[in-house]
């Protein structure tokens, strides 16, 4: 019983009848078609249950009736918010698998592309948790900004919630001329709207109350249930696939100065600009795993910056997409990626064919939502959505 | 207006013309309203949120598009649920809205531009926006969702806790006056803005604050407004009506901030009497002249009333929600100790005679005696529309105890 206090606990005593309400699939705070199904005690929630699969779409199976890259569109659809992280966990799969050298430039060009990604994923994690907690202007502020994200992944790859541009082998087509500087320029105007952002949240005293100290996951649960992502290192767990991950995906990011987001000692790296953890806020609570985000985005902003000037200076080829037959070699890989909302795994078993023979994809938020049932006992019906929330999920990528 | 009416027909035509017309122009009031408040939170939360709101309905401003929802409300087919309590579902939509139309009967809107001058419309109005909770809590009730009746429990806790708080506010102004008369309260502030009585002494402005928020939790307005928690609940109480029903509500819900922002206009900040008194002159040389000023007061009445609908506006828009416990917190353990403190602090300012802005801050040069004159003078004016005043009544009193 993380978040009860003693007036609860007095509250608990007086029990009255029990009432199950079943909160979604359809219902505003679930994040697509979650379905809670709670037991309350008057406002006190006395069990949760969470039931997935509504969005299911075999996604998997149709992965062993296609070749590697048909299948990329199908991975843009599972964590829709982060298509392209999703793209590019499935093409260094394959690529693990052809043993693909990457050239320098289609290297810097996916750190980009997936660093701006991972912005415009958090900025929806962040409005939708405003909405959950009911304020609504927040969450327009932000997907203002994650237009403008969106707009730059159009001018790539013509597409702009599921983008399929980063392909195994590389990416589909270099950046257009002139992109950089827009995207920079996109950067320069996007820093100071996020002291915006913390005046309306971070530092709301409404928005502490209802997040500081609320949903606890210590340290050990988290290791435990298999957190990760945000979730993970909001526990004060210091691990990033970034920097810890396999050698394919870490060389990715050879010669990029970043310090993975967690708290040392009541501080987080570049927190420098931002306000201080409020005394309010216990470690690995929704307060917590919400900054963890917002100062992901500012370290994703210094990525791409980086990566700019990376691109810049490199030269050669921006890859070779493999054929669409293209023969797979005998063998099984797995690979896991650092997306926005934690570990993506892609398991991949080949017979030698050009198709797949078993595909399987190890969703981080099916294991960040675990936590909901212990998390949610003995809390009131509003922390439920502030519980579920903090958890950033994305049902598309739970059912798959 | 009854009087006048009385030339021409008899004495209890005169009186019925005039209750219809009354009756008519608040019901204007609460339609022309809801209309204007849904199209200026669209308007201002578009706005806020670095959109344009509605455009194209009525041409420029989309200003007819509230109108054109009601239309649209009206045409909807009125369902109930088939759980539903068909009566009580039915009648909770009226029971909200009446109570809130109610109000609007006592509140002043200028000088003697009141639907029913009554020499206790503070009590009145207080009591009788109380009562506009019932309906939510019908319609919880009977609507057979689980969610409505968690929205409606919520709403029972909340406005239950909050009257005593608002209460304890509305007192302040009411013992300062010593009259629970609105149209006297008003009159005692006329001159200039330091008469007004927020500025009357520090405890007095402070208790506004607390007044605001309490009042913005009465009438269940964001970061209060619990009861339709959209995030939790859905649509809270009303997640199962549709059309007028539901408009009714809103209706209500608006017609509620434009009365409890009004009443603070009186109590608080001088009611139709504007910062600097132009039209005490005016008002004086009476006839055509006095018809004048008070539509100028009147305008003054609705502007601050406005206002105060706009800051809830403003602060829906910006704020997340609270959680019920830290609803209640709120009221229990800072408003009503400030409210309390406020209560004692300011009747010990007036004990103690202890200045006033008014004193100091007056821009009439012949200082406070100038100002004061006509400030007492109206309060016995007021008291003598009203029956006896309160000095008077204490001597009846004294006279039959001996």
């Amino acid at each position: 019983m993380a978040t009860a206090n003693r007036e609860q606990i007095i509250e608990l005593d007086v029990r009255t009848d029990e009432l199950l309400v079943n909160m979604g699939p359809q219902h505003p705070s679930t994040h697509g078609v979650l379905r809670l199904v709670l037991k309350t005690d008057g406002e006190i929630v006395t069990h949760v249950e969470p039931h997935i699969g509504y969005l299911h779409r075999c996604a998997e199976k149709i992965g062993e009736n296609l070749t590697p890259r048909q299948w990329i569109p199908y991975t843009d659809r599972m964590d829709y918010l982060a298509a392209m992280n999703m793209n590019l966990g499935w093409s260094l799969c394959v690529e693990k698998l052809l043993g693909y050298e990457l050239p320098e430039k289609a290297r810097h060009i996916r750190v980009i592309i997936a660093e701006l990604g991972r912005i415009a994923s958090h900025l929806v994690g962040m409005g939708t948790y405003g909405l959950d907690l009911g304020t609504f202007s927040p969450f327009l502020y932000a997907f203002r900004e994650r237009e403008k994200i969106l707009d730059l992944f159009e001018e790539v790859c013509g597409a702009r919630l599921t983008n399929s541009y980063i392909t195994p082998g590389g990416v589909t087509g270099d950046l257009p001329a002139g992109w950089l500087e827009k995207c920079e320029a996109f950067l320069d105007q996007f820093v100071p709207v996020i002291t915006e952002y913390h005046t309306l949240l971070t530092t709301n005293a409404i928005f502490i109350q209802r997040t500081a100290g609320i949903g606890v996951i210590s340290r050990e649960m988290a290791i435990d249930y298999g957190c990760t992502g945000p979730v993970l290192r909001g526990s004060g767990v210091d691990h990033d696939l970034r920097r810890d991950g396999e050698e394919r995906y870490t060389e990715m990011y050879d010669g990029y100065a970043f310090e993975v987001i967690v708290e040392k000692d009541g501080h987080y790296p570049r927190d420098h600009d931002y306000p201080p953890v409020p005394p309010e806020a216990v470690l690995g609570d929704c307060w917590h795993r919400f900054y963890v985000r917002m100062l992901e985005v500012m370290q994703a902003i210094d990525i791409v910056r980086e990566g700019i000037e990376f691109y810049r200076a490199s030269s050669g080829d921006w890859g070779h997409p493999i054929k669409l037959n293209t023969k797979l070699p005998k063998g099984e890989v797995y690979l896991e990626t650092e997306c926005p909302r934690g570990q993506m795994g892609f398991y991949l078993v080949s017979d030698g064919s050009a198709i797949p023979w078993r595909v399987r994809a190890r969703s981080s938020c099916f294991c960040n939502l675990s936590v909901t049932e212990e998390l949610c006992r003995g809390c009131l019906l509003a922390d439920v959505a502030a519980i579920v929330g903090s958890l950033d999920i994305v049902m598309g990528e739970i059912d798959r | 207006m009854a009087e006048f009416f009385a030339q021409y027909m008899p004495a209890w035509g005169a009186y019925l013309l005039t209750a219809l017309i009354s009756v008519a122009l608040l019901l204007a009031v609460v339609g022309l309203g809801a209309l204007f408040f849904i199209w200026a939170e669209r308007k201002v939360a578009g706005r806020i949120q670095d959109r344009l709101g509605p455009t194209r309905t009525g041409g420029k401003f989309g200003w007819l598009q509230s109108l054109a929802d009601g239309i649209k409300l009206i045409t909807k087919e009125d369902l109930a649920p088939a759980d539903a309590d068909r009566l009580l579902f039915r009648l909770a939509p009226y029971v909200s809205l009446a109570p809130s139309y109610a109000a609007l009967l006592a509140l002043p809107f200028a000088d003697g531009w009141v639907g029913w001058e009554i020499n206790t419309s503070v009590f009145f109005l207080l009591a009788i926006l109380g009562l506009e909770v019932f309906g939510v809590i019908l319609a919880g009730y009977a609507s057979g969702s689980k969610w409505s009746l968690f929205g409606g429990m919520r709403q029972a806790a909340q406005v239950v806790s909050y009257e005593v708080p608002l209460g304890m506010c509305g007192v302040i102004p009411v013992f300062l006056c010593g009259t629970m008369s609105l149209t006297t309260i008003g009159n005692m502030q006329a001159g200039w803005a330091t008469n007004w009585l927020i500025f009357h002494d520090p405890f007095t402005f402070m208790v506004f604050w607390v007044y605001f928020t309490c009042a913005v939790a009465s009438v269940n307005r964001a970061p209060f407004d619990l009861a339709e928690a959209e995030s939790e609940l859905v649509a809270g109480f009303h997640t199962e009506y549709s059309g007028l029903r539901w408009s009714f509500f809103f209706m209500a819900e608006y017609n509620s901030m434009f009365v409890v922002s009004g009443l603070a206009a009186v109590l608080f900040f001088g009611g139709w009497n504007g910062p600097v008194p132009i039209f005490a002159s005016w008002k004086a040389a009476g006839g055509g002249w006095e018809i004048v000023a008070d539509l100028a007061g009147c305008l003054n009445f609705i502007g601050k009333a406005v206002l105060g609908v706009m800051v809830m506006i403003w602060v829906r828009w910006t704020l997340p929600r609270l959680r019920i416990d830290q609803v209640i917190t709120t009221c229990l353990k800072y408003c009503v100790p400030l409210a309390a403190f406020c209560f004692v602090g300011a009747l010990a300012w007036q004990l103690a005679s202890l200045p006033s802005p008014n004193d100091w801050l007056s821009p009439d040069p012949a200082g406070r005696a100038a100002v004061r004159e006509p400030w007492v003078e109206r309060a016995e004016d007021g008291a003598e529309r009203s029956g006896t005043s309160g000095a008077e009544e204490l001597a009846r009193l004294a006279e039959d105890k001996r």
